[in-house]
């Protein structure tokens, strides 16, 4: 450990405090870029852990009874083990520890985060939750099998698979996540509002920043009602309180609980579960438009909308939860509610839609892999979107909840999505990070596999949902309304979930290949405006900025400016500096072609 | 936003308001350690509100009888029954150390380092008296009237659970502003924040007022509802 340990660098000019050794250098690290890519690399991991889970639950739908391994405890805790990973500890961690971590100083322009001593604690203890979580898998009983939503008070009984340790483990390892979130988040904030270089005013920061920092503002809200009932819920089995427990009658015994309320945990859940949508759909939207900005050679269209779309949508997420609780028994004026608000939010959401369609209009569109991603998002957002809508109706909920329409809906707006979107921003800003580009060709196959495999899974599924196919059941059996057909429509999304599945190994390997064989990149080679792009060394070392610190004269999507000379202008390039055209080349510029 | 900003030349007070504060820079003229205390307060405040809601929550979802405040919470001095009168003193001591910590922070900024250690020596003493209290009552509660987390002979179960895990954990939000307060005036003592400056003392106390807020919203929920 360094003897300036909480120092922050922004403080350190002096050469010799950089790191030196291995240990400090990659594994004690404080220098944000390092923590991003601990953490990306965590997450993706755990992440594949979760994309198998799925390829096994796939397996057991799309061809029943044929895997002796899947029973239907472990089909149970596939599925919950599957939902958990791939929301909290694969988009959160990798949106906002992995991306968050390596974009915030260096586009607003800080040497690191504030107080990067804490950032390096908020790596290590989300990978303790890591562990923690997937020791889970190695205790008597597994991991537990009480749906992602972890409700009560089924969770805690004799039935669930993992009622005994899988449950608290689960519990334990989300604790210990908030914990970690904390850390971070509390960095992001502090160093977006208070480290900003010369010039860059909150309006002139890239949406990425936006995104990320409304999403982590949300966060640092949201997760305290998981982190307290967690706590409750460990009491409720440990201790043997009654918060969500009432009078229950199990296996012919009465239980000792009673007086409790197991709605309050669904209220709990969800007023964490909905903002945690947008914690992950956030920084999504600000990375893509960007990707789009940059690709399309055009300022992002409606900069300040943009803006304040994605600060309404944080504000509003917190007033939609119950929207998930539609058949929860709650008092009917409350849907009447939550369905306004719902409905409420899709405005500042379909504006933003159509500000990326209104940038890509008339733009210069290269079709290059991120930005092949980035459309493919446009593409499955605005479906899971406006599923969305339909969900959000009580009378068009009722029927369809809990069937696969449900399983489809979330899947295509928040699985895919947020999905296609870190695809794009690791296509993107893999050169800033390595100095080489991902493979095209291998790219291109990703993609087209990646954005026809969803929707050969997801779009059946929406069929599926309407036939009343209800979701977390193990297999169908002989249902007289489900024909027989639901099933080689099932077998049909089990191909196509495998295909996806190898697909993403492509992606691994292309990662892996690239960083070390891959095509040199050289500097800036989007030619992007936002300052990532513009430091001293390339790919930016620790400090990011050398000597000096950049000063910032312009908003962050200068491309195509009349007359200008270059189509962009980064965001450190003074007035004086920008190189015109004179009259009479720019009339030649405007002739017809 | 370059182009935008030059056409509202008649920029409405809440548009300048707004640019103000997006200006270059520092969004708040502050440390970096005050405003990242003041946002973890922020979150800290949900996690707060959350449990006092539950509680709500469960004082109204239970159908046993929820013990009366003024019986469970009295003393027996002297042959005298006063109800509350333990709390009252708890409450009385917290709000004194949020006086002896305001006095503090003002000695801090005068750079008068002798007395800042003092009174925050004094706050911790406080503080730490107040947790005495606490485990007093909760040996009490547990070993008279024999009430547990999980059972109840007054009545409704959620009545112990919900006392005991919301005074728990602040309870232990105040021994961790006692070993805080200890281990800043330990630093103030030793001079580490002579070149620096006493803004430390400030954020310590920060979180040492909201430990004490909450208090008084614990206090009105639990012992005067």
């Amino acid at each position: 450990m360094s003897k300036f340990a909480n120092i922050a660098i922004a403080d350190q000019v002096d050469e010799s405090k950089h790191p030196h050794s291995f240990m400090t250098k990659y594994i004690w690290s404080q220098d944000h870029k390092v923590i991003a890519i601990q953490y990306s690399i965590t997450a993706i991991a755990v992440g594949l852990v979760a994309l198998v889970l799925s390829g096994m639950m796939r397996l057991q739908l799309g061809f029943p009874n044929e895997f002796s391994f899947i029973d239907p405890s472990a089909y149970l805790q596939f599925v919950t083990m599957h939902g958990m990973i791939m929301v909290i500890y694969l988009l959160t961690a990798l949106l906002l520890g992995g991306f968050g971590n390596y974009l915030i100083p260096l586009m607003v322009g800080a040497r690191d985060m504030v107080f990067p001593f804490l950032n390096m604690l908020s790596y290590w203890t989300y990978f303790l939750a890591v562990l923690v979580l997937l020791a889970s898998f190695f205790v008597s009983g597994g991991p537990t099998g009480a749906g992602w939503t972890l409700y009560p008070p089924q969770a805690i009984l004799s039935g669930t698979p993992g009622e005994h340790a899988g449950i608290l483990l689960m519990l334990a390892s989300l604790a210990i996540f908030i914990v970690a979130f904390t850390m971070g988040g509390l960095n992001y904030v502090t160093t977006i509002l208070q480290a900003r270089t010369k010039g860059m005013t909150l309006m002139r920061m890239p949406l990425t920043i936006w995104g990320i920092f409304v999403a982590t503002i949300l966060g640092l809200l949201a997760f305290p009602a998981l982190l307290v009932s967690a706590i409750m819920m460990i009491f409720d089995k440990v201790i043997g309180t009654s918060f969500f427990m009432p009078a229950i009658l199990s296996l012919g015994e009465t239980l000792d609980h009673s007086g409790g309320s197991p709605i309050l945990f669904q209220h709990l859940f969800w007023f964490f579960g909905h903002p945690e949508v947008y914690i992950v759909a956030l920084p999504a939207f600000g990375m893509v438009s960007d990707v789009i900005a940059v690709h399309a050679r055009k300022n992002i269209f409606g900069y300040r909308m943009m803006v304040w779309a994605i600060v309404a949508i944080g504000g509003l997420s917190f007033v939609v939860w119950a929207h998930h609780m539609y058949v929860s028994g709650m008092n009917p004026y409350f849907g009447f509610f939550f369905a306004t608000t719902t409905l409420i939010i899709a405005i500042p959401t379909a504006l933003k839609v159509y500000n990326w369609l209104l940038t890509l209009w008339r733009g210069n569109i290269h079709l290059t892999i991120p930005m092949l991603f980035a459309i493919g998002f446009i593409f499955t957002f605005t479906h899971g979107g406006l599923t969305g809508l339909m969900l959000g109706n009580v009378v068009i909920d009722l029927p369809l909840s809990d069937t696969y329409f449900v399983v489809a809906h979330f899947h295509m707006v928040m699985g895919v999505s947020p999905v296609m979107v870190l695809f794009a921003a690791i296509y993107h800003w893999f050169p800033l990070l390595t100095g080489r580009f991902l493979n095209n060709a291998l790219g291109k196959f990703h993609f087209w596999g990646t954005f026809l495999g969803t929707y050969a899974i997801y779009l059946p599924m929406h069929y599926l949902g309407f036939l009343g196919v209800p979701r977390r059941y193990y297999a169908m059996g002989t249902t007289d309304f489900i024909p027989e057909s639901a099933q080689s429509l099932n077998a049909s999304i089990t191909v196509s979930a495998i295909i996806v599945g190898l697909v993403q190994l492509i992606f691994i390997f292309n990662l892996i290949w690239s960083t070390f064989k891959g095509k040199k990149s050289g500097r800036n080679p989007w030619q992007a405006t936002s300052l990532e792009w513009q430091t001293a060394h390339f790919p930016p070392g620790h400090g990011n900025w050398g000597e000096q610190l950049p000063n910032v004269y312009r908003w962050a999507y200068d491309f195509s400016v009349p007359r200008a000379k270059d189509d962009f202008i980064p965001q450190n390039v003074t007035p004086e500096d920008v190189a015109y055209l004179d009259t009479e080349e720019s009339n030649k510029g405007r002739e017809p072609s | 936003m370059s182009g935008n900003k030059h056409q509202n030349k008649d920029t409405s007070s809440l548009q300048s308001v707004v640019s103000d504060w997006s200006a270059d820079k520092q969004s708040f003229d502050m440390p970096w350690g005050k405003l990242m205390m003041w946002i973890f307060l922020l979150s800290d405040t949900f996690v707060f509100s959350i449990f006092l809601t539950s509680y709500m929550n469960v004082r109204m979802s239970t159908t046993a009888v929820w013990p009366s405040s003024s019986e469970v919470f009295a003393l027996t001095i002297a042959g005298h029954h006063i109800p509350l009168v333990l709390i009252a003193i708890m409450t009385f001591i917290l709000i004194t150390s949020s006086g002896t910590m305001a006095m503090a922070v003002n000695y801090a900024y005068q750079g008068n380092k002798q007395k800042t250690v003092y009174l925050m020596m004094a706050t911790a003493l406080l503080g730490a008296s107040f947790i005495g209290m606490q485990a007093f009552e909760w040996t009490k509660l547990i070993v008279e009237e024999g009430i547990r987390p999980w059972g109840n002979p007054l009545g409704a179960n959620q009545f112990g659970a919900a006392f005991f895990m919301i005074t728990g954990f602040h309870g232990l939000h105040v021994s961790a502003g006692v070993i805080y307060l200890l281990v800043i005036a330990k630093r103030v003592h030793q001079g580490k924040y002579q070149k620096k400056g006493y803004q430390i003392v400030e954020i310590t106390g920060l979180y040492w007022h909201f430990v004490d807020l909450v208090w008084v919203f614990i206090f009105a929920f639990f012992y005067l509802w």
